[in-house]
């Protein structure tokens, strides 16, 4: 029997193809992994802790696969600048990014929020902590890290206990924070919170400055013409370095430097430039849970893969964005689509008990913000962040007063 | 506040203001005679602060010694510079010696922070901590040093244009570049011999800034702005008003800091630098064309 291709059927033929060719994506077989855009400020004056935040990123691909999820990550450099953001992001979605993660600063995230929503891609924020990210409504995002007021609310219980613990009698202390969109978001808190933390003691000027200066001479001065007990400082990274080195420079000793929650204090470039003098200052943060396997299983990745870095150092910056990339690739697997909205609902129903960071199951409530997230309060010791309080995770206790600048060996 | 405090400030806005001006005075000579802006400047600095980094950490060499060959070897750079690049564009439109020079602190910026990551890269002096009790001022070390040795060169750099047959040929191009020429003086060398000057200038002011700032990356723009302040408000091609327009940005962002916010202390440096720009254009040592 011999079949003859007549017009008819070669118009039909073709037609039938056609339509099978741009079908809707319906009909298409769905991607094998979810494509992930990591947007961080790799370089830049944030570069120190989005280089950080990357090498999380680097790692997490690795460990995602061992459990099973499937992600390709696309690392984009938005270069401590939320005009760069903004289009880098417009350009990954062009460029098929079904996930964004990012982006370690408040002002950039907000920029990507923005975006993200006019595209309906969601943004699962790894490391941001302005309020107005999770208070503006929008549906495509959802925040795995503390708000300024979280982690002020927090940072001023542990401060309590911190005074309790070492029996440290302070009068007064000061606030001295960064000018950017972090800092100010903590000062607003610091201003609504601390009247009514009752600490025992006064808080006598807030001091905002430029992290970006060449150095803080006349911060520290103006400080030291106040005399506190207590710094209460809010950092971002080399700002630190800057502020410990001009204290010393200026014979300034308080019997405290505590964070009530940010970066900077911690940073392996701020033990390697301070060395002995990097010691003793807290920082009531979220931090790695050392017992976690899912913190195990990232530590033993990080190692070979950065064998110049510490996970005890980075654990903050690349657990974070670990667990970021964790929400999105198990939001993936239980939607099984890539497209945003469906994405999206399995991101917001996320419940993921073995994760990185210290604290319950990761939730997030009807405004996307995770607010189960809790801190510990880290000393440096011997150029080690520890953990100090609360004492069921503690390895040290507390020291306070901390030791003068010239009895540091 | 105790009185000491005031006193305080304004010497430590002196003593950076020296340094910054060191820095911008390349910048100044650069432009004064070669009527090119140097708008990699700042990433220059940078450049010398990490050169000043690897002396440190790879030979022990301190940084207020390591100026020197520091300063020689930008020479070179800057001489080799002008006669490779430059000079093609000395004369063509401003607009394309712009996008030379920023093209240029684009790769520099970029190349660093490959090379050397994006961490701040400190060097660990004896004295890095330490400070001068002066009465009741506390006076730091390196910043006392930092500015004696800027001091030291700026003054080098005066002595060698007023006193040096080859310094009085560059005064003479930037005076009068035609009758230069028509006596027979070399200009395309003397334009290399200055850029390389403005450059030696980078390099030591970098090793200087090296202790008193870490050396990043993303510092090379915030430099180069500061550089174009300091000119503008001192006078652009005046090698006094470098100086000068360093020491009255250092002190008046020092006492911005105390008196105002120190958050705001660029505010004050933009604000004095439209207040010259309204009532003195050509800047407070510059002379009107």
């Amino acid at each position: 029997m011999t079949h003859r291709i007549d017009r008819r059927r070669l118009i039909a033929g073709a037609t039938a193809t056609t339509a099978l060719l741009a079908a809707p994506p319906l009909v298409q077989a769905q991607p094998q992994a979810l494509k992930i855009a990591v947007l961080l400020p790799r370089s830049g004056y944030l570069a120190q802790a989005g280089q950080s935040c990357h090498r999380g990123a680097q790692v997490a691909g690795k460990v995602l696969s061992d459990h099973g999820y499937r992600v390709e990550l696309v690392h984009i450099d938005i270069e401590s600048s939320p005009d760069i953001s903004r289009t880098q992001t417009e350009k990954v979605i062009n460029e098929g990014a079904h996930c964004i993660v990012g982006a370690f600063d408040s002002a950039s995230t907000l920029a990507i929020a923005q975006v993200c929503e006019q595209r309906q891609v969601p943004l699962v924020v790894n490391i941001a902590a302005a309020p107005p990210i999770t208070e503006q409504g929008y549906k495509f995002l959802v925040r795995n890290f503390p708000t300024g007021g979280m982690l002020v609310t927090n940072g001023l219980k542990l401060i309590k206990d911190v005074l309790d613990a070492t029996k440290l009698a302070a009068k007064t202390a000061i606030f001295l924070h960064a000018n950017d969109t972090f800092g100010a978001a903590q000062r607003t808190a610091m201003d609504a919170l601390f009247p009514r933390a009752g600490l025992p003691f006064q808080l006598v000027e807030s001091i905002a400055y430029d992290p970006r200066a060449q150095d803080l001479s006349v911060e520290v001065t103006k400080i030291r013409a106040l005399n506190p007990d207590l710094m209460l400082v809010v950092t971002r990274a080399a700002d630190a370095i800057k502020l410990v080195r001009d204290m010393v420079r200026q014979r300034f000793e308080p019997k405290g430097i505590i964070s009530p929650g940010s970066p900077g204090l911690y940073d392996e470039e701020f033990y390697q430039a301070l060395g002995p003098l990097a010691d003793y200052p807290i920082y009531n943060i979220p931090w790695a849970d050392p017992k976690a396997p899912m913190s195990q299983a990232l530590e033993a990745a990080f190692k070979p893969a950065h064998p110049n870095f510490r996970f005890a150092v980075e654990c903050f910056n690349v657990g974070f964005t670990f667990e970021a990339l964790l929400i999105a690739a198990d939001g993936f697997k239980r939607a099984g689509a890539t497209n945003g909205a469906e994405l999206m609902r399995a991101i917001r129903a996320t419940e993921i008990a073995s994760h990185v960071m210290i604290g319950p199951p990761i939730k997030f409530d009807d405004k996307g913000q995770n607010v189960g997230i809790p801190s510990a309060a880290v000393q440096s010791r011997n150029r080690t962040p520890t953990v100090v309080l609360p004492a069921a995770v503690a390895t040290m206790t507390p020291v306070l007063p901390m030791p003068g600048w010239q009895r540091r060996s | 506040m105790n009185p000491s405090i005031y006193l305080e400030v304004v010497v430590q806005g002196v003593l950076t203001g020296l340094v910054y001006g060191l820095m911008a005075l390349g910048l100044s000579v650069i432009f004064g005679v070669v009527r090119v802006v140097n708008f990699a400047h700042g990433e220059f600095t940078v450049v010398a602060m990490y050169a000043a980094f690897l002396l440190f950490t790879l030979a022990g060499i301190d940084p207020l010694i390591a100026m020197v060959p520091i300063a020689v070897v930008f020479f070179g750079i800057g001489y080799a510079l002008q006669l490779a690049l430059v000079h093609r564009f000395v004369g063509r439109a401003e607009h394309e010696q712009f996008i030379l020079l920023v093209g240029l602190a684009i790769i520099i910026v970029n190349g660093t922070l490959l090379i050397f990551g994006a961490d701040a890269r400190p060097v660990r002096l004896s004295y890095g901590f330490d400070s001068f009790l002066l009465g009741p001022v506390i006076v730091d070390k390196v910043r006392l040093y930092a500015a004696a040795a800027a001091l030291a060169a700026a003054t080098a750099l005066f002595l060698f244009f007023r006193f040096t047959p080859t310094g009085t040929a560059i005064r003479a191009c930037a005076d009068n570049l035609v009758g230069a020429a028509v006596v027979g003086l070399d200009v395309r060398k003397l334009y290399a011999l200055t850029f390389g000057l403005g450059l030696a200038c980078v390099g030591a002011a970098g090793a200087l800034m090296e202790t008193i700032a870490d050396a990043k990356p993303e510092l090379g723009p915030v430099y180069t702005l500061i550089a174009f302040i300091i000119v503008i408000v001192g006078g652009l091609g005046s090698m006094t008003g470098a100086l000068v327009g360093g020491v009255l940005i250092g002190i008046s962002e020092a006492l911005a800091g105390l008196f105002i916010a120190p958050s705001m202390k660029s505010m004050v440096s933009f604000a004095l630098l439209i207040l010259v720009l309204v009532l003195r254009p050509q800047g407070i040592m510059g002379r009107r064309t």
